[in-house]
């Protein structure tokens, strides 16, 4: 469980933090070492690059940059704070437990975080594919990296 | 007014009285289709539990029926738009085949390498593609006829886009995101003066109000069956009968050639038949039929000063919540493309959702126009026949209440 208890205010607040004041948007100002991977959709407005950097390993940077919904810029800027510092297998593992989350089926709150904020997104079906596709395309690019042995 | 309250009466979709998010469904998503009334169900449903049969395949009394309905369908659309032979009206897939049709079977028989076709940015993809491609083939180019800040086609600058090289003008009759209405027989008349052929796109025109091709004198006029209480998967082409004539298949098989032989040498039938390659959407066209008559029992005036009223209506409302940007008052159609202020238009659509209102945000296919509003996306409402002012009311009731719009989630 997280440390502490998510109100519906809280989460409000978090979203609209990530959306307004986002931490990781932005082209990097040198893409030297960066893969980038286009995230799209045909089902809806959302279009954006994701920015990773790896090294031996672990992951030193995410970022984004395009145009997005509230709910596919702030999953996708809380995607990049969990993912940064980490390697592979606990990025993944992060990926995954938060795409069962937003499928609701069971899922490890312990490594959410902030993501959390997005659990009731089944409540709107529509917008399923706006909260995952930073982390679809982050997890695409995490496994090929892994692959290359990157 | 018309009476909504009436009319539903004859839709399912209202009887039923469904619901989104737990709310009644409020409908204002009829630019991208409507519903349907029980007399197109039940035309579709007598296609297959009394009528079935293929079209011109048979000797029998069944088949003959088809094809006196398909036939009588034709006339009856003709009638719909004043076309002066039912042989003037082919029957598509939709808007978008109809186009490609155009573009394949007319562009590609009469465009030469440097020729122009003039089309604007606020043309829906179906028809910017399709003039893309054909263009790419044949050496021609796409060009723009600019808009006005508002975002219209005025006279002095279709005059300005045309040149010797024009061989085609491809316009929407009512634009998907704006809904501004274009003069479309002074537009004809200017074309046809330069020596061009003129081709309509009436996705959002037909629908919504009387047609007289004739009168405009359009070359081409091409509609949905989908978003005229009509079936999906039915549309129409009218076209001038000396301009179908010289045209190309676009698929070529059954139904359509008089003759083939081992030598490779075949002959195609005469329009419209010509167009119609393999076994057509019947059911579509029976569905499409009844449409057709429910709308002229009701009377396509009516229709179209329903919307006129709504959309001053909508306007009026929005503007009084204080939290709407409007990119199209003036419009003359039942189209109202807005955003919440401070609100992403995707947000926006989600957090309408949440209280049962079905909007489009987006881009509305119109991609290029998006950059010329300025804004990446909108919402748009769109009306027809049976849409109520209390519609409207909920909507201008979300909007006032737009920074809420997270609530969706909570």
């Amino acid at each position: 469980m997280p440390t502490f208890e998510l109100t519906p205010m809280m989460m409000r607040e978090i979203i609209m933090d990530h959306y307004s004041s986002p931490r990781h948007k932005g082209v990097p100002s040198s893409l030297e070492g960066y893969d980038v991977l286009h995230a799209s959709s045909t089902n809806c407005i959302d279009d954006f690059d994701v920015y990773l950097q790896v090294k031996d390993g672990k992951v030193l940077d995410a970022r984004w940059e395009g145009v997005a919904c509230t709910i596919s810029s702030a999953s996708t800027d809380i995607l990049c704070d969990r993912v940064i510092g980490g390697d592979y297998q606990s990025s993944l593992y992060i990926i995954q437990q938060y795409l069962n989350m937003i499928e609701e089926k069971p899922y490890d709150d312990s490594v959410l975080d902030e993501a959390l904020v997005f659990m009731n997104t089944g409540k709107q079906a529509a917008r399923i594919h706006c909260a995952t596709m930073g982390w679809t395309t982050m997890r695409e690019m995490l496994e090929k990296d892994e692959k290359e042995g990157k | 007014m018309l009476d909504p309250k009436t009319i539903r009466k004859d839709f399912p979709m209202y009887r039923n009285q469904l619901q989104m998010q737990g709310k009644p469904l409020i409908w204002l998503d009829n630019a991208s289709t409507t519903f349907k009334p029980d007399c197109v169900l039940e035309a579709i449903t007598r296609y297959y539990t009394h009528e079935t049969s293929n079209s011109h395949r048979g000797d029998y009394d069944l088949c003959y029926h088809v094809d006196q309905e398909i036939l009588q369908a034709r006339k009856d659309v003709a009638k719909f738009i004043h076309a002066s032979s039912e042989n003037e009206i082919v029957f598509t897939s939709g808007t978008t085949s109809s186009i490609n049709l155009v573009a394949y079977g007319y562009g590609g028989i009469v465009l030469q390498p440097g020729d122009e076709i003039l089309i604007d940015e606020a043309e829906h993809a179906s028809n910017v593609l399709p003039w893309y491609i054909i263009a790419k083939q044949k050496g021609a180019k796409v060009k723009f006829i600019p808009l006005t800040k508002e975002g219209r086609l005025t006279v002095e600058n279709l005059r300005k886009s045309l040149t010797r090289k024009t061989k085609i003008v491809s316009l929407a009759q009512v634009t998907n995101v704006l809904g501004y209405l274009l003069p479309v027989k002074e537009f004809a008349k200017i074309i046809h003066e330069a020596g061009a052929v003129f081709v309509v796109d009436g996705a959002q025109s037909v629908p919504h109000m009387k047609i007289d091709v004739q009168d405009l004198d359009c070359d081409f006029l091409s509609w949905s069956g989908h978003k005229m209480l009509g079936p999906t998967g039915i549309g129409v082409l009218y076209g001038k009968y000396e301009l179908l004539e010289k045209m190309d298949p676009y698929l070529v098989g059954g139904g359509m050639n008089q003759k083939f032989d081992i030598h490779g040498d075949y002959s195609f039938y005469l329009p419209p038949a010509r167009f119609e390659a393999g076994t057509i959407n019947i059911e579509g066209i029976y569905g499409l039929h009844a449409a057709v008559k429910y709308l002229e029992g009701i009377g396509m005036d009516q229709i179209q000063a329903h919307e006129r009223e709504l959309k001053a209506y909508a306007v009026q409302k929005l503007k009084e919540s204080g939290n709407a940007v409007l990119y199209n008052e003036n419009g003359e159609t039942g189209i109202l493309t807005f955003n919440i202020k401070d609100v992403f238009a995707q947000d926006a659509a989600t957090f309408l959702n949440s209280r049962g209102i079905a909007c489009r945000s987006g881009q509305h296919c119109a991609k290029i126009l998006n950059d010329f509003l300025g804004t990446p996306a909108t919402v748009r409402a769109s009306f027809y026949l049976y849409t109520s002012k209390e519609d409207i009311d909920a909507l201008a009731d979300a909007v006032k209440h737009g920074k809420d719009f997270l609530d969706a989630y909570f």
